[in-house]
């Protein structure tokens, strides 16, 4: 978001820039203390995201050996995308995935949120509880899953249920985790969006005699839409880019039953070591992300 | 000039980030030159973190320069190497499983050592296996660091309490599957204990365990140059059937077949499983008051064989310090370090003049797995760890149908199998 805000700035300075030859005017002036109040930002975005970003393009066009120079060989490492044997599997897994987390967790957030979404005695205890979850790393709780459920060691491995023994188990189990992590962070941002709606607008609503499900249907979800909106695109955007809780928890089995894209890329790259051919499909999965989050503002706007 | 201002500072910036990645010094080595001792960077992975240290710990007691160990998760050690190779941030030392060091050869990561191994008294006795996957296009570029060999381990507890003969172990693998039945039918009844075990969800496991009783009945799992699969053949498809039917009876523990690898030998040392493969390097850490007996892998009719796994070690290509590094790997195979510290352990030496020496004749057990070296192989692969180790690699999938799925499936899974070798 950052990158475009700070280009805005240095245009308009650019432009207060060619009036030079008069004396400082205050817009010059308030157009380099913007420019110097953007610059960490700037700073940040380039050297994080926009220089990483041009070197995957830059590595994706090349031959990119672990030690040594890289020859140029495009389009040779995009060419090849469709040949590798987990690529279409891993693409088709990570759109189920996808759908199903994004209804899952939608609803799961929604009902906690209008759950706790009055000031009630005790209604803290409760908001901090679903929150919880999320405050730990991701990484931590995949691992903590893998722990539990581990029919050996675990505390639930008594139960003889096999959590991650077929693929439908692990996937089951893998968004049980999911659920368990996030849900209590969606439901912060769609209760940041209930409370934003109007007392007044209630009050109409139900002077007019609405039932409880009108409310629901008429008001809450309409004013609601612009905080979904963003739920949505981060949830969906978060699962099309899965990696942790397959890499932990799954390892992508059992039978490579649940290998994401990101786990596709990671084997290219640190298990074939073929680095341009990792970051071809990254840029691949990028220009992918672009196109869908461009669509699904234009949609839910 | 404002207007370039942006284009300048991306440009300005991103030669600092691409020079910050690229002109990386390996991380703790200490400026070179000067005459004050020498800090040694050296990573190993933790399956055979306990004989990497006791080697660091006693060079380190009687030298003036000091290696400093940092041991990686076993599942994460490639993953680990690939990233600080492309950043140039390699320790001085690496040790490598040596299955992947083919791969890490040709992609230059290990400097060529030849010159200095030629000046070593005991070359030609240094474990072949070891020496010959550490060679590439003619340039030698690894010593051996760890042995660890496949062996069956059983427990003589259990096999007297279920009847069997404790002294007798099995000599052929149909032997083992009826050892293991008995044990299981005998005292398998409260769930506690189970005739046998094995990594069904791992790769590595299976190529550990099964493939040495493919190469006692005289066979083999690849070509000679590692290009070419043949487990979809007898006697790799013998193999599978065996353990097929012990799956199939119930004979192996409850979760054989969801074991991703981390916790596969953790069941034997707690007294669970009457027989089953397992490395020998864990025979040093077993409970001292378990009476456990070792034979070599045996193929479905006999034979005798073992899979030579364990560590090579090599200096990286990108070392400040490749003379001190190469004056810790000279010591480690040196008669003071193989004797004193590796066979005082109960660990396979590196060198085939060594196998006989003090500490070895203690225990019959460690004679066997010595002698077994000369009778084992290494299989040669360029692309060995992401066909066979891969948890998404192709050798996987072919293995869990031939033992717990569709048998039928060998055939195509093997295809992939030969495309991932070829890639």
């Amino acid at each position: 978001m950052a990158g475009p805000v700070s280009g805005t700035v240095h245009v308009t300075a650019a432009r207060a820039g060619r009036g030079r030859r008069a004396p400082a005017r205050p817009g010059t002036l308030r157009a380099l203390a913007g420019m110097a109040y953007a610059a960490p930002t700037a700073v940040i975005v380039l050297t994080l995201f926009l220089a990483p970003l041009v070197l995957v393009v830059v590595m994706s066009l090349h031959r990119w050996p672990l030690l040594g120079a890289p020859t140029f060989n495009a389009p040779a490492n995009y060419a090849k995308i469709a040949d590798d044997p987990l690529f279409p599997g891993a693409v088709v897994f990570t759109l189920k995935y996808t759908a199903i987390i994004t209804v899952l967790l939608s609803a799961l957030a929604l009902g906690l949120a209008l759950l706790v979404q009055e000031r009630r005695p005790g209604v803290g205890f409760f908001r901090t509880a679903f929150f919880l979850p999320g405050a730990v790393g991701f990484a931590a709780a995949a691992l903590l899953f893998y722990g539990m459920l581990n029919n050996d060691v675990g505390p639930f491995g008594f139960l003889g249920v096999k959590w991650t023994g077929t693929p439908n188990m692990a996937l089951t189990s893998t968004i049980v985790l999911v659920l368990w992590r996030f849900a209590g962070f969606n439901m912060l941002i769609l209760l940041t969006g209930l409370q934003s709606i109007p007392v007044e607008v209630y009050e109409a609503a139900r002077s007019d005699g609405a039932s409880r499900w009108q409310v629901f249907t008429r008001i809450t979800l309409p004013l609601l839409r612009p905080t979904l909106a963003l739920m949505l695109i981060l949830s969906i955007t978060g699962s099309l880019l899965a990696f942790d809780q397959f890499f932990i928890f799954t390892n992508g089995g059992p039978d490579n039953s649940t290998v994401s894209m990101v786990m596709v890329i990671y084997r290219n790259a640190f298990f074939k070591f073929d680095l341009g051919g990792a970051a071809a499909i990254s840029v691949v999965l990028l220009a992918v992300l672009v196109a869908l989050n461009t669509l699904q503002l234009k949609v839910l706007r | 000039m404002f207007r370039r201002l942006p284009a300048i500072t991306a440009a300005a910036l991103l030669a600092a980030a691409l020079a910050a990645c690229g002109g990386g010094e390996p991380a703790g080595s200490a400026s070179a030159g000067s005459s004050g001792p020498v800090t040694v960077t050296m990573w190993t992975r933790a399956a055979t973190q306990a004989q990497s240290q006791r080697l660091v710990d006693a060079y380190n007691k009687t030298h003036k320069n000091q290696v400093k160990l940092t041991v990686i998760p076993t599942d994460n050690y490639q993953p680990r190497i690939a990233a600080a190779a492309g950043a140039k941030q390699l320790p001085d030392i690496f040790a490598a499983d040596v299955i992947f060091v083919p791969n890490y050869t040709s992609q230059g990561l290990f400097l060529d050592i030849t010159d200095r191994i030629a000046k070593l008294p005991f070359k030609d006795a240094l474990a072949p296996s070891h020496m010959r996957l550490g060679t590439y296009e003619n340039r030698q570029y690894t010593l051996p660091h760890t042995l660890d060999l496949s062996v069956w381990f059983w427990n003589k507890d259990l096999y007297k309490k279920a009847g069997l003969d404790p002294e007798k172990g099995p000599t052929t693998l149909k032997e083992f599957a009826e050892q293991a039945t008995t044990v299981q039918e005998k005292l398998g009844k409260d769930g506690k204990v189970h005739g046998t075990f094995f990594g069904g969800n791992c790769g590595g496991c299976y190529v550990f365990t099964f493939w040495p009783s493919v190469w006692a009945a005289g066979g083999d799992v690849m070509n000679e140059d590692g290009t070419q699969s043949l487990v979809d053949k007898p006697p790799m498809t013998d193999v599978f059937a065996i353990y097929r039917s012990l799956y199939e009876k119930g004979v192996t523990g409850p979760t054989t077949k969801e074991e991703q690898g981390p916790t596969w030998t953790g069941f034997f040392p707690k007294g669970e499983i009457g027989v089953m493969p397992m490395p020998s390097t864990t025979l040093g850490s077993m409970p001292a008051d378990m009476k456990i007996g070792v034979a070599p892998i045996a193929g479905p009719d006999g034979g005798e064989s073992t899979f030579v796994g364990g560590d090579s070690v090599g200096i990286s290509a990108t070392s400040q310090h490749p003379d001190e590094a190469w004056d810790f790997l000279s010591w480690s195979v040196s008669d003071e370090a193989q004797v004193e510290v590796m066979a005082k352990n109960k660990d396979v030496v590196a060198r085939t003049d060594l196998a006989d020496n003090k500490y070895s004749s203690a225990d019959p057990r460690v004679v066997l797995i010595n002698s077994l070296v000369a009778k084992g192989r290494t299989p040669y692969a360029l692309k060995f760890g992401q066909t066979f180790n891969d948890p998404q690699g192709p050798w996987l999938r072919l293995a869990r149908e031939a033992v717990f799925g569709d048998a039928s499936k060998v055939a195509s899974l093997n295809e992939s199998v030969n495309q991932s070798l070829q890639q």
